[in-house]
């Protein structure tokens, strides 16, 4: 494949020229999706921890569709937030649509079931270690839920680590109610998706490496952060 | 924990910003156009003189033809820039564009397989090579997204009296340049407009095939939203980009515009 080295040297180029489009892309999409994965967290987590707390009727239902839920299409989220904040939608006259904001909203919606989820399995198996102790002091079931979270952390790290994997990696979504707009709604994959369009192929492959590497480095500052805190704790 | 806690709420809220920050102070207005527009870099050549003039932004929402109407219809861009003139007349009849004019045309090329195993490279009309590409059933990979070409596309094996079905017959459904990609993988002939043809850098065995029919001319067209249904809409602006795309100094910014050496789209608008 001729195209390989030519792609390694353009991401190498893309890297090395410091193309201020390119930064404006690299700045947006991190913006979007860090921003998307911190306020799903915001809700999943809690909402994740009592679900693994509290027994009432029909939580096996709501277990089971927050983990298929997991498997939303991004496509499906971008036309259903498309339809919300077209102007012709509900949400329309806040006129989001085509803006970063509208793209955080369509990401969180894709990166909530997966933290949500994931957080109730580990919480629920923390929690099955330490009922009888947090009964015994006498721990309201809502005070464990901090506790419980806190004592979760570093594995939800890697949870919190997967939606932002999903969310910096989809392109159905952010393509429909971004638009993909020069300057201002185009990030990582819309791009890549316009220079594959164009035939431009190593130009393509280039953004998808920057891509990784930039999900590489993400993932290797939690990495630290978390081997730090665990040396201090342990 | 707390201090994190507060953190994230920050981080969160810059996020939600985003969308409020790009919403204020700046003009700008949102223009739903076409992929082949965009995939050839001509937005790039024209719109900044027009941003420089005016101080108007102009923010490009690139789809097919078919979308670009629907995103239009729901009240959700500013102005049209579109070659389908057909669906652009229905648009303004429907009551939801008040002007159209002509901007600009190029043309469609068949694009095939260097080999050109139907032989459509000496037909006489586009009729004709479609025809021999139906009876030789070679593969065709269609647009099949409702875009502007896709229309045109259809239009033209009507024409041929051909009604295209089969294994043959590959409707992608897809933009104009990833449907250039599959052709180039599977050999296929394709109809594309010559301004992504000429931009596409993925060619490998395909070539230009046939051109210079009539029949093959492709008329971009702008277009104005009417006032009525969505009143939100910044009409003075867009008022301004379609004027201007009109005028003798739009005109000749199109005109100018090339990619490798070569014009792509030659401008039209009819002085009244």
């Amino acid at each position: 494949m001729p195209d390989e080295p030519n792609a390694f040297q353009t991401a190498l180029a893309l890297i090395l020229g410091r193309d201020p489009d390119l930064i404006g892309i690299v700045a947006l999409s991190l913006q979007v999706s860090l921003s998307a994965v911190l306020i799903a967290a915001l809700i999943a987590l809690p909402l994740g921890a009592a679900l693994a707390l509290w027994r009432f009727p029909g939580r096996g239902a709501v277990v089971v569709m927050l983990n298929a839920l997991m498997g939303l299409p991004p496509v499906v989220a971008g036309l259903a937030v498309y339809l919300l904040l077209s102007r012709a939608g509900p949400l329309g006259e806040f006129g989001l649509l085509f803006t970063p904001g509208a793209m955080v909203i369509a990401q969180v919606i894709l990166v909530l079931p997966i933290i949500a989820a994931l957080t109730r399995q580990q919480v629920e198996e923390l929690h099955d270690d330490y009922r009888e102790q947090l009964a015994s002091l006498g721990v309201s079931r809502l005070r464990r839920i901090p506790t419980l979270l806190w004592d979760a952390r570093f594995g939800l790290t890697t949870v919190m680590l997967a939606g932002f994997g999903r969310a910096s990696a989809e392109v159905g979504a952010v393509m429909i109610v971004g638009g993909n707009i020069d300057g201002v709604t185009r990030v990582m994959t819309t791009a890549i998706v316009l220079e594959t369009g164009k035939g431009n192929l190593p130009l393509a492959l280039g953004l998808g490496i920057v891509l990784l590497g930039l999900v590489a480095l993400v993932n290797a500052a939690a990495h630290l952060v978390g081997e730090t805190a665990r040396r201090r704790v342990g | 924990m707390k201090n994190a806690g507060l953190t994230l709420v920050a981080i969160g809220l810059t996020g939600l910003s985003l969308g409020v920050s790009a919403q204020e102070g700046d003009r700008y207005i949102t223009l739903a156009s076409t992929t082949s527009t965009e995939a050839s870099g001509l937005f790039d050549a024209i719109i900044p003189p027009f941003t420089a003039k005016t101080g108007i932004a102009v923010r490009v929402v690139a789809v097919g033809t078919g979308q670009a109407f629907e995103i239009a219809r729901r009240g959700d861009a500013d102005s049209l820039l579109v070659h389908d003139t057909d669906g652009e007349k229905r648009f303004i009849e429907e009551g939801y564009g008040s002007e159209r004019a002509d901007v600009m045309v190029n043309d469609f090329v068949l694009i095939g397989p260097g080999g050109d195993p139907a032989g459509i490279a000496n037909a006489e009309s586009v009729t004709e090579a479609l025809s021999l590409i139906a009876e030789a059933q070679t593969p065709f990979a269609s647009r099949g997204d409702d875009s502007g070409t896709h229309r045109a596309e259809q239009r033209l094996w009507e024409n041929a009296g051909v009604e295209p079905g089969g294994e043959w017959y590959r409707e992608l459904g897809s933009g104009m340049g990833p449907t250039l990609n599959t052709a180039a993988g599977m050999n296929a002939y394709a109809m594309s407009d010559r301004a992504t043809w000429v931009a596409f850098d993925n060619r490998q065995d395909l070539e230009l095939l046939f051109e210079g029919d009539e029949a093959l001319f492709n008329q971009y067209g702008s277009i104005l939203i009417a006032e009525e249904p969505h009143p939100h809409l910044k009409h003075d602006l867009a008022a301004q980009w379609h004027q201007w795309l009109l005028s003798e100094e739009g005109q000749a910014a199109i005109d100018d515009f090339e990619v490798k050496g070569q014009q792509l789209f030659f401008p039209n608008a009819h002085p009244d």
